[in-house]
């Protein structure tokens, strides 16, 4: 293998933020090539300092570095700048570990965590010098692979992926690097990626696309059937039954320049229950699977020891329902050999004052900020997506928070969700207008931040059927917030980009036909669509209506129980019944409980796979809010306090959840 | 107590920027439990101060950065500054360093030194001129030209951005020593070797603002700063010499060797 540093070095110069292409992360490793080893790029699409922190790649990279069938680099999309040195000189795409060209390795494999970078997932593998249609590749192309949560609909990209790996990848990437070590000890021959990838179709958790027909009648998708008999015909994700027999990254990747997240993160727990139906976090990662205390304690120090980092998070999608989550963080801040100067965050803090008392507890110095995500403006919206927190705890957090020191309270809102009226809507302005209310109480300066994002319906959710607001309407609604804050000091506003989350809508539930979409896009030059400064819509409407697609149907058009969705043949292990039940339920405005602490109501995900919830704690976590032990009669009741300017029975609620 | 630490940048890591360096040093720190003392207030930093900012695509064989150690603190598990072993730093910390920083040199420090801002007047470069984009590059003798007609101008009028904003500059008070190397070797880029020292103050004179006297058709590649000089009782000093000292000296090249 030959480095092409040499070419990269004199253009470093010319681009911003050169140490995004040199590698030399502690922790960085620098494999030795070789014909008995399945080579792995790991690509992360998007700028350098966004997919350096990806906990996902940085486990498969040790993984497959472990292995002595394989090996493992990394690369990330390349800056526009830095894109265009590259092709003005010939530069192909590179790894950053020991700068090898990409198309040395044998597999390109992406991560996808959002859709808007699929087209710098096309872009990556022409810039490796590889054609973008799978269908054009031969023997002597690497292998396009894709992982993560977007690929749970896989069909948008399923023209330039020859494989998607559903579900956690710390195993499948067993069996595909034996695959493609054999493949590659063959020579390579005409013909063999045929059979390579006819082979790996019938790996668990593997799908190649290429293997299914798809048939059409006009607009509606009729089949997808595998071409043959050995294919299966649903594709089931996997899942690690024990995330403690994982307790990677070891050696977490310490960057030479700034990233987002940059301290150490340590996974807790990996799936979630609470069971938000708007969510495909909370639905395609079941069941929850907690990490084992001490392994926790144990990857802290560690980690905090090597690093050097004075901060770690701990990661999960709701990191205050970890079992104990109380004394593991005060173990963390109470270990001696951390002086009292290590910092905890906990993404994703849950609404209620016990989060908040735990949240007081690690930002002991700096209180700057804490952010609760309500996500519906009513009690009766939040029973619709069945985020069932009640009124009273979001004002029991802010009321605990502003008395403990914080000034600032950001909420997190969707709006554009099923069922929504405006009452609802208007309700995110006065839930916010009462905190601050709550707030002025212990601090005449405080202020709350509503930041309300456009709904994106998510495929393997309840709400995969339901019709996208369009961008007018979702701007209707961002300015009747406006309009409703406009007076109230304190309240600040924010919202996110509804063209933005129309291209979302359309790379989210799109099926085959919308490939030719993502590669016009992207042949017009829209790369980094994720980026406010380089996103256009007009790139998106204009391929829809190139190649003759309707956004209506595809974004804003409500589906039918009896359609066949382009994902149905890719499985979470979720029951069709449940998901439609709780699309019913959602439109009922009725709740489901949170299956870790109550009976099974049989979603799929356990039975399918005959595999249990790892959850040390038999209860729910103290005042754990969001329809847990909790009489939700009350939900919607707002304390009288609010109503007039009488003095308030917050503080003793607040108590009495503890 | 204040100790002054002399390092090298080499290599990959020379792309990432002084913040970035900055970022490095407070981890390497922690990682060996050095007892540093901290900021009082709302939000306490380590009593950390860097030298002059090396621009980002630079090497160097001296750069130079002062920390002050807390003499109260004894960490059960760090020693106490009182108990440091200033000979074992510099493996220490090289050894917390990513590859390509390296500490050369540790030396206790006057509490009342004045700051390396306040003090370096002037530094050593050593750059490779070669061919600007659409240019032919320019040869040693040709360039031994340009430097001899630059030496004798009494001012050189350059057009530099400081904070953004263009500004044309007299920028030959500023270069106080420079000199034809040789050649440049295959690999480097078609040019010469120079090697230059170029004032701090008022307004420092960078090695690309250097080319842009001596001609536009040239480009600066491999820039290496090799000393830091402070000028005090008319004699030349390092801050922090190699063997730890800092005495009067005036090249030190057995310090190039270290690349």
């Amino acid at each position: 293998m030959t480095s092409v540093w040499s070419q990269i070095e004199p253009i470093l110069g010319r681009v911003s933020k050169p140490a995004r292409y040199i590698g030399c992360e502690d922790g960085a490793q620098a494999p030795v090539h070789s014909p008995a080893k399945a080579a792995w790029l790991l690509l992360y699409p998007d700028a350098y300092e966004v997919g350096l922190p990806n906990q996902g790649l940085q486990i498969l990279y040790e993984i497959l570095n472990e292995r002595d069938d394989a090996l493992a680099e990394r690369a990330y999309a390349p800056w526009v700048d830095m894109e265009h040195e590259m092709r003005g000189r010939a530069i192909p795409l590179f790894s950053v570990d020991t700068h090898t060209p990409a198309r040395d390795f044998d597999l390109l494999a992406f991560n996808l965590s959002a859709e808007l970078v699929y087209t710098n997932l096309l872009n990556c593998v022409d810039l490796a010098g590889v054609p973008v249609r799978a269908a054009d590749r031969g023997p002597e192309h690497p292998l396009v692979v894709a992982g993560g949560h977007c690929t749970f609909n896989p069909e948008p990209l399923a023209d330039f992926v020859d494989l998607f790996v559903i579900g956690d990848g710390e195993e499948p990437v067993g069996p595909i690097s034996e695959a493609v070590r054999a493949w590659k000890a063959g020579g390579r021959t005409p013909g063999s990626r045929q059979r390579l990838l006819r082979d790996l179709a019938s790996q668990p958790g593997v799908y190649v696309p290429s293997m299914y027909d798809v048939a059409y009648d006009g607009q509606r998708l009729v089949s997808v059937t595998p071409k043959y008999p050995d294919v299966p015909e649903k594709v089931e994700k996997q899942t690690i039954a024990d995330l403690g027999a994982w307790p990677y990254p070891r050696r977490q990747l310490v960057p030479m320049t700034e990233v987002v997240h940059d301290r150490l993160n340590v996974e807790i727990f990996r799936g979630c229950t609470r069971g938000c139906r708007f969510c495909q976090a909370g639905m395609i990662t079941r069941p929850v699977r907690e990490r084992p205390a001490e392994q926790v304690r144990q990857m802290v120090s560690d980690g905090l020891a090597r690093t050097g980092y004075d901060e770690v998070s701990l990661t999960s999608l709701s990191s205050a329902d970890f079992s104990g989550i109380d004394s593991v963080v005060s173990g963390i801040i109470n270990d001696p050999t951390c002086a009292g100067q290590v910092g905890v965050s906990l993404p994703s803090l849950r609404v209620d004052a016990f989060t908040v008392g735990i949240a007081s507890e690690i930002q002991k110095v700096r209180r700057t900020g804490l952010t609760f995500a309500p996500e519906g403006g009513t009690w009766r919206m939040r029973q619709v997506i069945n985020k069932l927190i009640r009124e009273e705890d979001l004002y029991g957090a802010v009321d605990s928070a502003f008395s403990q020191g914080w000034r600032r309270v950001k909420l997190y809102f969707l709006t554009g969700l099923p069922t929504e009226t405006d009452e609802d809507t208007l309700g995110i302005a006065e839930l916010a207008r009462n905190c601050v209310s709550v707030g002025r109480r212990h601090n005449k300066a405080v202020s709350v931040t509503a930041s309300v994002g456009g709904f994106v319906p998510k495929p393997q959710t309840p709400f995969q059927w339901f019709g996208q607001d369009t961008p007018a309407e979702l701007m209707r609604k961002v300015n009747l917030l406006r309009d409703a804050t406009r007076k109230d000091r304190g309240v600040q506003m924010r919202w996110h980009d509804p063209k933005a989350s129309l291209a979302e809508g359309i790379a989210s539930r799109g099926d085959r036909r919308v490939g030719a979409v993502i590669e016009e896009v992207w042949r017009r030059g829209g790369t980094f669509q994720e980026w406010s400064e380089h996103f256009d819509v007009n790139l998106w409407t204009e391929a829809m209506a190139a190649h003759g697609l309707s956004i209506d149907w595809y974004v804003h058009r409500h589906r039918t129980e009896d359609e066949l969705l382009p994902w149905a043949h890719i499985s979470a292990g979720l029951h069709d019944d449940f998901l439609w039940q709780e699309w019913l339920d959602a439109l009922a405005a009725a709740g489901t409980p949170d299956c870790r602490w109550t009976p099974c109501y049989d979603c799929g995900a356990c039975t399918g796979y005959g595999i249990e919830h790892v959850v040390a704690s038999p209860v729910p976590p103290a005042g754990g809010s969001q329809g847990t032990g909790q009489d939700l009669g009350s939900g919607g009741v707002r304390p009288p306090a609010l109503l007039g300017a009488v003095p308030v029975t917050l503080g003793r609620r607040n108590e009495r959840a503890q | 107590m204040k100790i002054r630490v002399r390092f090298a940048k080499l290599g990959k890591i020379r792309w990432s920027s002084h913040r970035d360096v900055a970022r490095m040093w407070e981890r390497a720190f922690r990682r060996e439990q050095l007892p540093l003392a901290y900021s009082e207030g709302f939000s306490p930093r380590p009593k950390v101060s860097f030298g002059l900012a090396l621009p980002t695509g630079h090497e160097s064989l001296a750069e130079y950065l002062d920390i002050e150690l807390d003499a109260t603190l004894d960490l059960e598990l760090g020693a106490g500054a009182e108990q440091l072993d200033l000979e074992a730093l510099p493996a220490r910390l090289s050894a917390a360093l990513p590859l390509g920083v390296d500490v050369l040199a540790v030396a206790p420090l006057e509490a009342r030194a004045p700051s390396l801002q306040e003090d370096v007047t002037s530094c050593t470069w050593r750059l490779a001129a070669i061919a600007a984009d659409g240019h032919a590059a320019v040869g040693e003798e040709e360039m031994a030209a340009r430097v001899a007609a630059l030496l004798a101008a009494p001012s050189a009028m350059v057009a530099r951005s400081r904070k953004g904003v263009e500004v044309v500059d007299d920028v030959r008070p500023g270069i106080i020593d420079l000199r034809v190397l040789g050649a440049t070797e295959a690999g480097v880029g078609e040019g010469v070797w120079l090697e230059a020292e170029l004032g701090t103050r008022p307004r420092g004179v960078r090695p690309s603002e250097l080319l842009g006297a001596l001609g536009p058709d040239l480009a600066e590649a491999h820039v290496r700063r090799l000393h830091q000089w402070i000028s005090r009782d008319g004699a030349r000093w390092e801050p922090l010499g190699l063997g730890g000292t800092t005495a009067a000296t005036d090249a030190p090249h057995a310090l190039e060797r270290a690349s």
